[in-house]
């Protein structure tokens, strides 16, 4: 009997596994495939374009190449971008999901208000922001209406920014990265177990750091000239339109997962003495951290994926604001470089893999315990 | 019942084929027409105006109009490769003429040469002889021109310049003299826009330092862009944009134009598509409300690029493509199409009478100048070079590092087979 059940479930399935099975890993073998060939050029569009095998040198273009300084600050300008969008819309919203937790009058209003920018299209919302973010209108001459001196800020194309550092320090910095990592993963468990802690973590990230600053002369340079990148002030605006976009769905997350959490526990750790701020820093922040995980992951693989946003606020070639994405879409349609364009696609690919991939095994580790 | 129905119906079909019949016979052609385009909006009236000639003159031809939005094609340009990629090309699609045709479709041998239209029709003698070179190759001529629009025009309200007590500068050197002073008012002497826009002031400036037969060399790879030469007109350029306004990628090129309307611009570089704007959106007459001259520098010199309609390989219904590209070069078609588009036609024996001032101006000009090719839309080079100049134009934006700039660019030209 339970084999017969098998066998239908499977069949059910089995149309939607052979649809996947093409038209996405398939499409992703056939895109990894054209990132190493060298399709493009002025060919690239005959009947049967040829294609030769030319191995990762599409990938040491970008990474490498004269040319790629471009792709090379849009990869950072994602990372950066990234990192704000977490902490801004998962700040944002947690700090209006704990306001609306201790229900003020209007919770409802303020709840559809606070959510409402998730409904609209990324073009809309990036068309609406840039006109709020003209350099002399919208925000910048609110100040104005108090009596005071018009804002100056270019949010879309100023050309400042900050946080920069060398591309051909690559490797240094990779391992100055490793290093923090170590060293705060040892100060995190070191009450727990100090002397796992100070072997395996504390001491060997200062000496990765230390052998980082010492050494990091000797290490093989990542460019053969100075090419310096940063988080480009313009990119705030984007950044802006997107937080104001995406906090109201975290704070959906949050408020749906703290209306989940039972009076009872909010009583008896009030009736412990515990003031508000403790009781969601102690009891409610801790239980909620999937949902945490989950606003984590959703979050990073949009912020990866943006392209209709960017494009709507600041157009397709806007160095400052460029994002991996709308350079592999112009690097493909109008360069006709097909064989890079599905480079930067896989490693657009591969970072958005390593956000979701433990997320994926951790959550079919959890049921399977279950 | 049942009987009298089926004679009805049989009535009626030999009616309708009787009816059919004779309408078959005025016109030869039949069956579909796909025209592939990215006019919509405003230029969506021109276009009509010459599906509207077609039909009458081939009535049992349905014409789909295939139109994808975008300005200058963004968006229809990746739909059409996708299309002709996927072995399922329209009848005739609209491109750039020159090298966004040659350097993309002719080189991949997916279009038909087009030469023996252009001796039928007597093309070789209507269109001027510059352009026919720029828009073909040594095996052939890839597309037919429908409209021609100027790029080296610089825009200005005369009042306003009087007020200042200045006069459109002849040269870069004039326009040094006076900006200093425009500045010193408050008032910005050249505005500028978005990215493509500086490609854009970039190709008018390159000309004025470079001269017409450098400009040239620069395409068929004879001068090297971080020659001497190619280095100082990134300099000249980057001595002008000085003078620009410092918001200017958060603009659109329609605003860029509305700051020398509105007087806090003296001046703007743009194509004469501008001219549509001003007299059409604007409600400002030619030479009274706004004023016009060859951008500093290049006197005599038309710096051209066109819209063209070309025949892909294995196009469905050659027939109907031929019928059409061959009303789009007639005088008819093109005196139809670009009084509305407000573009001037590629023929020189056109009915000016038909155009506004600034059309009958740029026609003139356009029949006696030195003719150059347009980089930033498309005419001197492939899409891969316009791609990558646009990353080495924001490099330079950012950098102002005119040496580096003619180095990036001489690379990027021969990555893409341009440079040696």
């Amino acid at each position: 009997m339970i084999n017969r059940d098998r066998i239908k479930a499977f069949l059910t399935l089995l149309p939607s596994m052979i649809l996947i099975a093409v038209f996405v890993y398939g499409f992703i073998g056939n895109t990894f495939w054209l990132s190493l060939t060298d399709w493009g050029g002025v060919a690239a569009l005959a009947e049967n374009p040829v294609r030769n095998y030319a191995g990762l040198s599409n990938y040491k273009e970008l990474f490498t190449g004269f040319l790629g300084g471009g792709f090379r600050q849009d990869l950072v300008n994602a990372v950066y971008y990234s990192v704000m969008l977490l902490l801004g819309a998962i700040g944002t919203g947690l700090i209006i999901a704990i306001l609306l937790d201790n229900k003020p009058r209007g919770e409802a209003v303020f709840r559809t208000i606070f959510l409402y920018p998730m409904s609209l299209s990324f073009i809309v919302t990036g068309t609406i922001w840039r006109w709020m973010l003209a350099p002399q209108g919208g925000v910048n001459i609110l100040p104005t209406y108090a009596g005071l001196e018009p804002l100056k800020f270019r949010w879309l194309s100023s050309t400042g920014a900050i946080f920069e550092f060398n591309w051909q320090n690559l490797l240094q910095i990779a391992f100055y990265i490793l290093a923090a990592v170590l060293i705060i993963g040892g100060l995190m468990s070191i009450k727990q177990n100090p002397t796992r802690a100070l072997r395996r973590f504390l001491l060997p990230g200062i000496a990765v750091g230390l052998a980082a600053w010492l050494f990091g002369d000797l290490l093989p340079k990542a460019l053969f000239m100075e090419e310096t990148h940063g988080f480009n002030l313009a990119t705030l605006g984007i950044i802006m339109a997107t937080i104001w976009q995406y906090s109201g769905y975290t704070m959906a997350l949050y408020l749906a997962g703290f209306t989940g959490i039972s009076q009872d526990l909010r009583d008896a750790s009030m009736l412990d003495g515990a003031t508000t701020a403790q009781y969601y820093r102690y009891i409610a922040l801790p239980m909620l951290k999937p949902i945490t995980i989950s606003a984590v992951i959703i979050l990073s693989h949009i912020s990866l994926k943006m392209f209709d946003l960017i494009f709507a606020m600041t157009g397709p070639d806007n160095a400052e604001t460029g994002h991996p994405a709308l350079n592999m879409y112009l690097t493909t349609f109008r360069a006709n470089d097909f064989a890079k364009g599905a480079a930067i696609a896989i490693i657009l690919f591969l970072i958005a893999a390593t956000f979701i991939i433990p997320y994926l095994i951790s959550s079919y580790r959890q049921r399977r315990t279950r | 019942m049942k009987k009298t129905i089926v004679t009805t119906l049989i009535a009626m079909a030999a009616t309708l084929l009787l009816v059919a019949g004779p309408a078959q016979s005025t016109g030869h052609l039949s069956g579909q027409l796909e025209i592939f385009s990215w006019w919509a909006g405003d230029e969506g009236p021109a276009l009509q105006a010459l599906i509207d000639l077609y039909k009458e003159a081939n009535p049992n031809v349905e014409v789909v109009n295939a139109t994808v939005t975008g300005g200058s094609g963004v968006n229809a340009k990746a739909v059409l490769k996708t299309r002709m990629l996927g072995g399922e090309p329209p009848d005739s699609f609209q491109v750039h003429a020159g090298q966004e045709l040659i350097g993309t479709w002719v080189k991949a041998d997916r279009m038909e040469d087009l030469t023996f239209l252009f001796k039928e029709e007597g093309w070789m003698d209507a269109f001027p002889e510059g352009l026919v070179k720029l828009i073909g190759t040594d095996t052939g001529i890839w597309s037919v021109p429908v409209n021609i629009h100027r790029s080296n025009v610089l825009w200005y309200v005369p009042a306003n310049l009087d007020k200042w007590g200045i006069k459109p500068p002849m040269s870069w050197d004039d326009f040094f003299a006076v900006a200093p002073k425009i500045k010193e008012a408050g008032v910005v002497p050249l505005a500028l826009a978005q990215n493509w826009t500086a490609n854009h002031l970039w190709e008018s400036v390159a000309l004025a330092s470079l001269g017409p037969d450098n400009w040239d060399a620069l395409w068929t790879g004879a001068l090297a862009f971080d020659s001497p030469e190619g280095v100082k007109a990134w300099e000249l350029f980057g001595k002008v944009l000085e003078f620009t306004n410092e918001d200017a990628s958060s603009l659109s090129w329609q605003q860029a134009t509305d700051m020398v309307v509105d007087g806090r611009a003296a001046f703007n570089v743009m194509g004469d598509w501008a001219a549509g704007y001003m007299s059409t959106t604007k409600k400002l007459a030619p030479g009274e409300g706004f004023g016009w001259a060859p951008s500093p520098g290049t006197g005599g010199e038309f710096m051209f690029l066109a819209d063209s309609f070309g025949l892909p390989k294995g196009a469905p219904n050659r027939d109907n493509v031929l019928a059409w590209l061959a009303l789009l070069g007639s005088k008819e078609g093109s005196d139809a199409f670009n009084p509305l588009k407000g573009s001037i036609s590629a023929r020189t024996d056109s009915d000016l009478s038909k155009y506004n001032d600034y059309a009958k101006s740029a026609s003139a000009d356009f029949g006696k100048d030195r003719i150059v090719g347009s980089l930033a839309h498309g005419v001197t080079a492939n899409e891969g070079f316009m791609n990558d100049f646009a990353s080495v134009m924001e490099m330079f934006l950012k950098s102002g590092n005119a040496e580096a700039a003619g180095k990036a660019a001489q690379q990027i030209a021969v990555k893409n087979g341009i440079g040696k």
